[in-house]
């Protein structure tokens, strides 16, 4: 591991100083469990860290305020997984965060953090040896035509086909959460949907925010599509395992028992968090049978342009949606 | 009185009460390679014993447990927290030592698997589960699970076996002592004592 300095703000203006004053180059360090790991591979190599992760101002946890939860960005993906009114109110945010990773990495990463973890492409993370345009701009993508197994059916390109491959930020896409973000220019917000960008000409490029712009708070509208949520998730194993095709589902219906929302975003198939409007429309004004939620899985994957190896995550996905869709739909209030 | 222990070879263990600081120790690196660095002075409890460091930042908590306190209970694995065999308590909440910079404990209280059995040598009950269903085969990953079977109780996630089993898939068993791990981990959940017991 390369040499860093190590500052450790006490406070949220502190660290807003540290980043200001800091050097390019810098990085945020919260949970450590993607910066720190990347840093022992040698693939991120940062003269300096500004080590936010015991910033109290910015790990409140608020459900209180009628029609929006508030997460700020420190708190613990285990802390927003096991809150009681979390898991009531918004299963699919709730079950994204405990699906994710193990109890230890859940205690110690948090939900800002988290956002912004990088892919696990194995030739990315692997190092020199194999050519990564994400790792080193302009060497050349090894997962096209290599071993493409875990890669993305959406938003790739010549440069770079590699999986976003958080859980967290699929719920949040599906459910039109935002992000409250600080920096020496002041403050701003940023829909979740305008966070990640896929990666174009410019793979080594993953999201919107400046290198100086801290994540303080997550917002999301609480919605009765919401309470009709699941995050559905197919691993090779039934625990601790990133996605091969993930689901971020809300049903709400009308009196009639007809769908008047639906939401779906996927995950582990795409470049970055991927939300399926067309799909969703299929269900608009539709009864939700084993049928219609098909038909939406097959409008979701329609668009999907395999490699070698993930083809099979077509089918499987169009499954997922419509399992999604049917467990949200038993948990929708009728 | 504080104890200064140089390198490796101070054992909090035998220095009775006492504070231990560890002024340029050296294990893992070069002094050349780490004179590059600042180092920050961190201070930190270990299994209730209060330690004082002087920490090159990229120094991860796991290798100061084991190569500057001479703690090697605690194992390094995949030393990327894939595999658990690391895991301590940090102020009473599992983690993964590896993928924590020591520098970021200061202040906190880790308690590793030397801190689990009475200081009379007595086994606590999960350990003693361990044994007694054959929870183990190499034992390499046994710190590890054995941390993470005490926070899995301490949380109330031992529930139901299915709920064990999501609860420690971060602590991996090359072994395959899966079914003795699930035993000794529901066994000692299910004691009188024990948070997972009530209600």
């Amino acid at each position: 591991m390369r040499p860093f300095s190590y500052a450790a703000p006490a406070t949220l203006a502190e660290a807003v100083t540290a980043l200001a004053e800091s050097g390019p180059g810098t990085k945020i360090l919260a949970g450590g469990t993607t910066l720190y790991d990347l840093m022992k591979l040698d693939i991120e190599a940062p003269p300096a860290v500004v080590d936010i992760h015991r910033l109290a101002e910015i790990a409140a946890v608020d459900t209180t305020r009628p029609g929006e939860f508030s997460f700020g960005a420190g708190a613990r993906m285990a802390d927003v997984a096991d809150d009681p009114v979390v898991r009531r109110d918004f299963p699919a945010l709730a079950e994204s965060l405990a699906k994710a990773a193990s109890q230890q990495l859940r205690n110690m990463a948090t939900v800002g953090g988290n956002l912004l973890q990088r892919t696990r492409c194995g030739y990315f993370r692997g190092g020199p040896v194999f050519p990564c345009n994400k790792r080193e701009p302009g060497s050349g993508c090894s997962a096209l035509g290599g071993l493409d197994r875990g890669h993305a059916l959406f938003g790739g390109g010549d440069a770079c086909v590699a999986t976003y491959p958080g859980d967290w930020a699929i719920a949040l896409l599906a459910f039109d959460a935002v992000v409250d973000v600080i920096g020496p220019r002041g403050a701003r917000t940023v829909a979740i949907a305008d966070l990640h960008v896929e990666p174009g000409d410019t793979p080594q490029r993953e999201h919107t925010l400046a290198g100086d712009e801290l994540i303080v708070r997550i917002r999301v509208p609480v919605t009765p599509s919401g309470r009709g949520s699941t995050y559905h998730k197919i691993r090779d194993r039934e625990s601790y395992a990133f996605a091969l095709v993930s689901v971020a589902a809300g049903v709400a219906f009308d009196d009639r028992g007809v769908v008047e929302d639906c939401r779906i975003a996927l995950g582990g198939v795409a470049t970055r968090p991927w939300r399926a409007p067309a799909a969703e429309r299929v269900m608009i004004g539709e009864r939700l049978t084993e049928a219609t939620a098909r038909r939406a899985g097959e409008v979701a994957f329609a668009g999907a342009r395999p490699g070698t190896g993930n083809a099979f995550k077509i089918e499987l996905g169009v499954r997922a949606v419509a399992d999604a869709l049917r467990i949200a739909g038993e948990r929708a209030v009728r | 009185m504080t104890a200064i222990v140089r390198g490796s070879g101070g054992n909090p263990a035998n220095a009775a009460d006492e504070d231990v600081c560890l002024a340029l120790g050296s294990m893992g690196s070069s002094e050349s390679t780490i004179s590059s660095a600042v180092r920050t002075e961190t201070t930190f409890t270990v299994n209730g014993r209060s330690v004082r460091v002087e920490l090159d930042p990229r120094e991860s908590l796991l290798d100061v447990l084991r190569e500057r306190l001479g703690l090697t209970g605690t194992k390094k694995g995949c030393d990327h927290g894939q595999c658990g065999a690391c895991t301590v308590h940090l102020d009473g909440r599992r983690i993964v030592s590896c993928l924590t910079p020591a520098v970021q404990v200061n202040g906190q209280a880790v308690t590793t698997i030397e801190g689990v059995a009475d200081p009379d040598g007595t086994l606590h009950p999960l350990q003693e589960a361990f044994i007694d269903n054959d929870a183990l085969q190499c034992g390499y990953c046994t710190p590890g699970q054995v941390m993470s079977g005490l926070a899995c109780i301490a949380e109330g996630h031992a529930g139901s076996d299915d709920e064990i089993r999501e609860y420690l898939s971060g602590n991996l068993c090359r072994c395959g002592a899966y079914a003795g791990i699930l035993a000794a981990v529901r066994e000692t959940a299910r004691r009188p004592n024990s948070p997972s017991s009530e209600g």
